[in-house]
């Protein structure tokens, strides 16, 4: 019996072994179906998705459209320099660093405590309930949100947050809160948050499920109250996940979104709505300087690849979970 | 003093621990109604006649009820086509995105095949790399994509994310079937036709809805490439074009020559009123969907954001 398998293994050996190319070759054909099955699409998000990247090149150019791909300028980093010295680009960097930092501390602190709630609540048809309802907004549009958001805040009769606050004697006249610039940031985090915290629970509640109840269970009989288990048990137990998260979105930190800040931007409060894709849709389609927009979109990318990778090593030094 | 007594057999609830219910009751009720009142008062107001809305006060229920704002809105040549588009794109890039995803999702389930993992690499990698907008719209111009209905398509046919939840399906099937159709001798592509797709239902509906959503809520790219051609406008865009409008223009003079614009029509109309009309059928499709498909999406984000 032993000598079988041993004879079998060997088998192959014993034979003129065909070369790796040859043997791909024919493991290629022989899987010929899932080659077609896959292969067009890699061809595609070639095309799509990484075709794209040799744009880039034309930051470094004083690019005209009508010349081909080889008779652009080479200009260098001119373009680097004039956007770092250009005080619009300098204010729309302090929009997006303020949008990213509300977004990041909101988004994060009003999803885990809203996870917290539900979880908390026995009466599971009620939980049921208000999770569905908290999914609503996510499944919207931006534009059919920015109407209902701004027909909320406005002046006229429709303007149920005025007249919320003027009933509670918070203010004394109606205020345009989409007309004064320095609302814009904490209008834009309030907005999110109403779109996504409840899409924002689902990951943490399913972490919440992994917790094993016997902890719950002994930080009972040990006396602790509803306070100390949700200190102690709930939110160590989400400490993975939110680290894993919080990598992730320092990431995309400097992708602060684009349809709420256009949507719900205008001339009043431009000096506080614009942020980086703004600018590079302003310059790149609008007044068509393509070499700058793509020069502020390099930029984006750079410092969150910076971003992406310090916030990973330093999760590892720390010794804590991590994205690669 | 039996009470206490009797309460022990249930479960003892401290009076701070009835406190934390109670509030954290009062605080969901408060998140309900804050998530919920915008849209019922925007279907007040869409279901009220538009001349009284004028006077304001309208909140949960509509005070003059009448369809007058719906039927002025399907009348409105512009708005019929634009929905009839936003349809033929969600129902065209769901089933593309939801076909080609799956195809690809189960090549790289399929352990001995040997470009599993160049095509693995492939997509991941650009989950992290992006061209950005500028070359992007380089690509699409110089494919000559501007200007037609495929530029809403074709780009967007498979999304990692969703191929990544599909994958993690495809992976948990049990082998046996599979292997028990190829004994039967079907071949690779009748296997994925007649096995893999069916028993990936689950994740094939998540991917349904998220794509579905996107199509139906996308704006940008109708703004980007197709402002030009008024055949190819959707809802969104519309709906769009019309909150720009007020935005810049709180008077009513672009409003009212849009509300009167060479309409037979015997109704009266606002233009607060065919905005909320238009929020109303912009938002309701996804609204009646997205409850049905809960257990299936849940799980998806939780398999997607964990694995992705």
């Amino acid at each position: 019996m032993r000598n079988s398998i041993s004879v079998a293994a060997q088998s192959p050996e014993a034979l003129p072994r065909p070369s790796g190319v040859r043997r791909f070759f024919k493991l290629l054909l022989k899987q010929r179906t899932l080659v077609f099955m896959s292969v067009p699409f890699v061809i595609w998000i070639f095309v799509f998705k990484y075709l794209p990247l040799w744009g880039w090149t034309i930051a470094f150019q004083h690019y005209r459209p009508n010349l081909g791909l080889f008779e652009q300028e080479w200009v260098g980093l001119s373009q680097f320099k004039f956007l770092f010295a250009d005080e619009s680009f300098i204010r729309v960097m302090r929009n997006t660093l303020a949008m990213a930092v509300i977004k990041l501390v909101l988004g994060f602190v009003t999803a885990i405590t809203l996870a917290i709630l539900l979880n908390e609540l026995r009466m599971i048809v009620f939980k049921r309930t208000v999770q569905t309802i908290s999914y609503l907004p996510h499944f919207i549009s931006w534009v059919v949100a920015a109407n209902i958001i701004s027909t909320a805040l406005s002046i006229d009769n429709d303007g149920i947050v005025n007249k919320v606050l003027m009933w509670l004697h918070l203010i004394d006249k109606p205020i345009m809160w989409l007309g004064v610039g320095h609302y814009f940031w904490g209008i834009l985090g309030i907005s999110e948050v109403w779109k996504d915290v409840g899409w924002n629970t689902i990951v943490y509640l399913a972490a919440m499920t992994m917790i094993d109840p016997s902890q719950y269970e002994a930080a009972e009989i040990d006396g602790a109250s509803r306070f100390q288990r949700i200190l102690r048990v709930t939110l160590p137990g989400l400490k993975p996940v939110v680290i894993i998260l919080l990598i992730m979105n320092l990431g995309n930190i400097l992708e602060t979104g684009f349809e709420p800040q256009y949507l719900m931007g205008n001339g009043m409060n431009a000096d506080y709505s614009e942020n980086l894709e703004i600018f590079v849709l302003k310059y790149g389609i609008s007044m068509g300087n393509f070499s700058l927009a793509t020069a502020a979109g390099i930029f984006k990318t750079v410092i969150s690849f910076v971003l992406l990778f310090s916030a990973n090593s330093i999760a590892k030094r720390m010794g804590e979970e991590r994205l690669f | 003093m039996q009470a206490p007594v009797k309460k022990v057999y249930k479960r003892f609830r401290s009076p701070g621990d009835r406190l934390f219910d109670t509030i954290n009751v009062l605080l969901l009720l408060g998140l309900t109604v804050v998530t919920l009142y915008p849209f019922v008062n925007t279907l007040a107001v869409s279901l009220n006649d538009a001349n009284d809305s004028i006077r304001g006060g309208i909140y949960l229920w509509p005070r003059d009820f009448s369809w007058g704002n719906y039927k002025y809105v399907f009348k409105e040549a512009t708005i019929f086509h634009a929905t009839l588009i936003s349809v033929l794109r969600t129902v065209i890039g769901t089933v593309v995105t939801v076909l080609a995803s799956a195809m690809v999702a189960y090549t790289i389930s399929r352990p001995e095949f040997v470009l599993r993992k160049f095509v693995t690499v492939m997509f991941v990698l650009t989950m992290y790399l992006n061209g950005g907008l500028i070359p992007n719209y380089l690509l699409i111009r110089d494919l000559h994509l501007i200007g037609s209905f495929w530029v809403y398509i074709v780009p967007g046919i498979i999304g990692v994310f969703n191929m990544i939840v599909i994958r993690s399906f495809i992976e948990g099937l049990p082998e046996g079937i599979l292997e028990s159709a190829r004994i039967d001798g079907a071949g690779e592509f009748r296997t994925f036709m007649r096995i893999v797709l069916p028993l990936s239902m689950p994740a094939l509906a998540t991917v349904a809805l998220f794509t579905g959503v996107y199509q139906w809520n996308s704006w940008f790219d109708v703004f980007l490439y197709n402002s030009q051609v008024p055949d190819l406008s959707t809802l969104q865009y519309e709906l769009m074009r019309m909150l720009a409008n007020s935005n810049s223009n709180s008077s009513m003079t672009s409003a009212s020559a849009f509300a009167n614009s060479g309409n037979d029509n015997a109704n009266y109309v606002t233009p607060t009123s065919i905005r909320a009309t238009m929020t109303i059928v912009a938002s309701l499709p996804m609204i009646l969907v997205y409850p049905f498909l809960q257990k299936y999406f849940v799980k998806g984000m939780t398999l997607g954001g964990v694995k992705g």
